[in-house]
């Protein structure tokens, strides 16, 4: 009996110490106004009325949603269209080939993929405006523009994360019953209709689980907006994670940061709820 | 597993009819364009990537792209070595990953243990705080911590800043949870009856029993630590102690004005570790991805 509580014991106390403590921590910092300068000063609910009024907090949480609607869709729509193009591939080689190439980008930083995609979407340098020129499309000023900013960074993301969400789908996929599809194809189901009505619904667990895990790991965006543009031009591209990282290191101002830190918490916490809410009208449970 | 009945599912769809969501030739061709196209979307950057490490500086942002490594310019990987420590911060995300794969392996897999075939009070509220855990974002906590690791701890920019914090892992011991589950019991009672102890039996019973689950933890955990990026941006200052992620973009120098060839060889220098990783694990690791997508 003592065996168990010796087993789960360094667990415990690393998620103890450094999960569920600093948890605590940063709600009860959220109370304080603290700098290294400054002894910590308890101020209530100061820095959450200071988070409701601030415009570029407002600004980051736009971006941040417009960076998740945008990549998550892609992502979503071309990992689960690619899933289903290479599971009914009947040749073994091909679609090895296929598997492999799209899970390359998973195995790099997002560091990498930041500074090497951010060379290839310069306006007058970059690969992607050259043959964009093939199409007769000007130079498009994708980083600098606060237009496409936010799409450049996307496309960025999708890019890294495509072959992680397709191979779950493709998962998803190779383990539905056989005989549910032949039952079907007897029935005289074809093409878009099995799809619609076999494929997706038996599907539907996978596809909120990918959804779900996806929109999480977006609303925390960090690393590509950081490193392509500093959240630039202006604001256009601050994410809610970098306002923290500004707050919390550049300025040193604990409280500030840590309060910004549990909005998003609290954000990610209630767009997965409705999510799983939701959920119930159109996941299928076998 | 999968893999096997997957390709059996294939082989009898298509001996009895086209296995189309769209009924007609057409569609197999929109799908396997749409298949190639994507395939050379995903690959392009990372020919772009080596050939342009091997121009020249003059050369590296020519128009039309040159695909082919012609100039073969070695000279930008030895650039590498001079403008970076580049030995000692590939050292130092060894170091990191190696010690955060191999203290995740030992506590997840105790507490993974213990959580599925040691029975003591109190195991399942303990275990619903272990997955509550899970839910709470790296970034929601990184105030306090920093603030403990530099003050009380005394880890400020040094490497146990980005060791310690990841020795324990609620995702780890969740999963191989999982697998111990899924062991029979039988093998338990055989080994009492041969008067084999409780850590015998863990040792040398299930933890072997367990492997691909330590695998694909394994292949994830160096995946992960060695691409990490933001927590050293945190908790590290001295560019001898940077993991490799921070002396990538160090290479690029403020306001981009690194030479592009240097830093794309310091790119593919970087990432040659985690490709031998992914090969050596690729068979667990697509294998478990792709179930842990089902159980969801």
């Amino acid at each position: 009996m003592l065996l168990g509580y010796l087993f789960i014991l360094p667990t415990m106390i690393g998620l103890l110490t450094f999960i569920v403590g600093p948890m605590i921590g940063s709600l009860g910092l959220s109370f304080y106004k603290w700098n290294v300068f400054r002894p910590a000063e308890f101020i209530g609910l100061e820095n959450f009325q200071r988070l409701a009024g601030d415009a570029r907090v407002f600004l980051s949480f736009k971006n941040t949603f417009i960076l998740v609607i945008m990549t998550v869709t892609l992502l979503e729509a071309l990992a689960l269209a690619l899933a289903l193009s290479v599971y009914r591939l009947a040749n073994r080689a091909l679609s090895t080939f296929f598997r492999t190439a799209y899970f390359l980008p998973v195995l790099l930083s997002g560091a990498a993929v930041a500074v090497t995609l951010g060379y290839l979407f310069h306006q007058d340098f970059g690969v992607i405006n050259y043959y964009l020129g093939y199409l007769g499309i000007q130079k498009i000023p994708w980083l600098t523009s606060s237009d496409t900013v936010l799409i450049a960074i996307s496309l960025t993301t999708v890019w890294r994360n495509l072959g992680f969400t397709f191979i779950i789908y493709l998962g998803g996929l190779s383990t539905m019953p056989g005989e549910v599809l032949e039952a079907a194809e007897v029935d005289g189901a074809t093409g878009w209709r099995r799809l619609r009505s076999v494929i997706l619904p038996l599907l539907s667990p996978t596809i909120l689980f990918a959804s779900v895990t996806d929109i999480i790991k977006m609303l925390q965006f960090f690393d590509e907006p950081f490193i392509m543009t500093r959240g630039g031009p202006g604001d256009a591209s601050r994410t809610v994670v970098m306002m923290m990282y500004e707050s919390g290191f550049g300025n040193r101002e604990f409280g500030y940061g840590s309060a910004i830190a549990l909005a998003l918490f609290a954000v990610i916490m209630i767009v997965t709820g409705i999510q799983f809410y939701l959920s119930r009208r159109w996941v299928f449970y076998g | 597993m999968a893999a096997t009945l997957q390709t059996t599912d294939v082989k009898i769809a298509s001996t009895t009819q086209p296995r189309g969501w769209i009924p007609t030739h057409l569609g197999r061709w929109l799908s396997m364009a749409f298949m190639i196209i994507i395939a050379i979307l995903t690959l392009m950057p990372f020919l772009w990537v080596v050939s342009t490490s091997l121009r020249t500086p003059a050369q590296s942002f020519t128009l039309p792209p040159k695909w082919i490594p012609v100039d073969m310019e070695w000279s930008n990987y030895a650039q590498v070595f001079d403008e970076i420590p580049f030995w000692r911060q590939i050292g130092n995300s060894f170091l990191i990953t190696l010690s955060v794969v191999a203290g995740q392996l030992i506590t997840a897999s105790l507490a993974g243990y213990a959580f599925a075939r040691l029975r003591f009070p109190g195991r399942n509220i303990l275990f619903w705080i272990v997955l509550a855990t899970l839910m709470i974002p790296g970034q929601a906590t990184i105030i306090p911590v920093f603030i403990l690791i530099s003050r009380i701890l005394g880890l400020y920019d040094q490497l146990g800043a980005l060791i310690v914090p990841g020795l324990a892992t609620a995702f780890g011991t969740f999963l191989l949870r999982q697998y111990f589950m899924a062991i029979p019991d039988d093998f338990e009672e055989a080994a009492m009856i041969d008067g084999a102890n409780q850590w015998q039996i863990f040792r040398l019973i299930y933890l072997p029993l367990a492997s691909p689950g330590l695998a694909i933890l394994a292949v994830l955990t160096f995946n992960g630590k060695w691409n990490d990026y933001f927590s050293p941006l945190i908790f590290m200052n001295t560019k001898e102690l940077f993991p490799i992620t921070l002396g990538i973009v160090d290479l690029q120098g403020y306001m981009g004005t690194g030479s592009i060839s240097v830093v794309l060889a310091g790119i593919v220098l970087s990432t040659i570790p985690v490709i031998i990783i992914y090969i050596l694990g690729q068979k667990y690791l697509v294998e478990g991805l792709m179930a842990g997508g089902v159980k969801g």
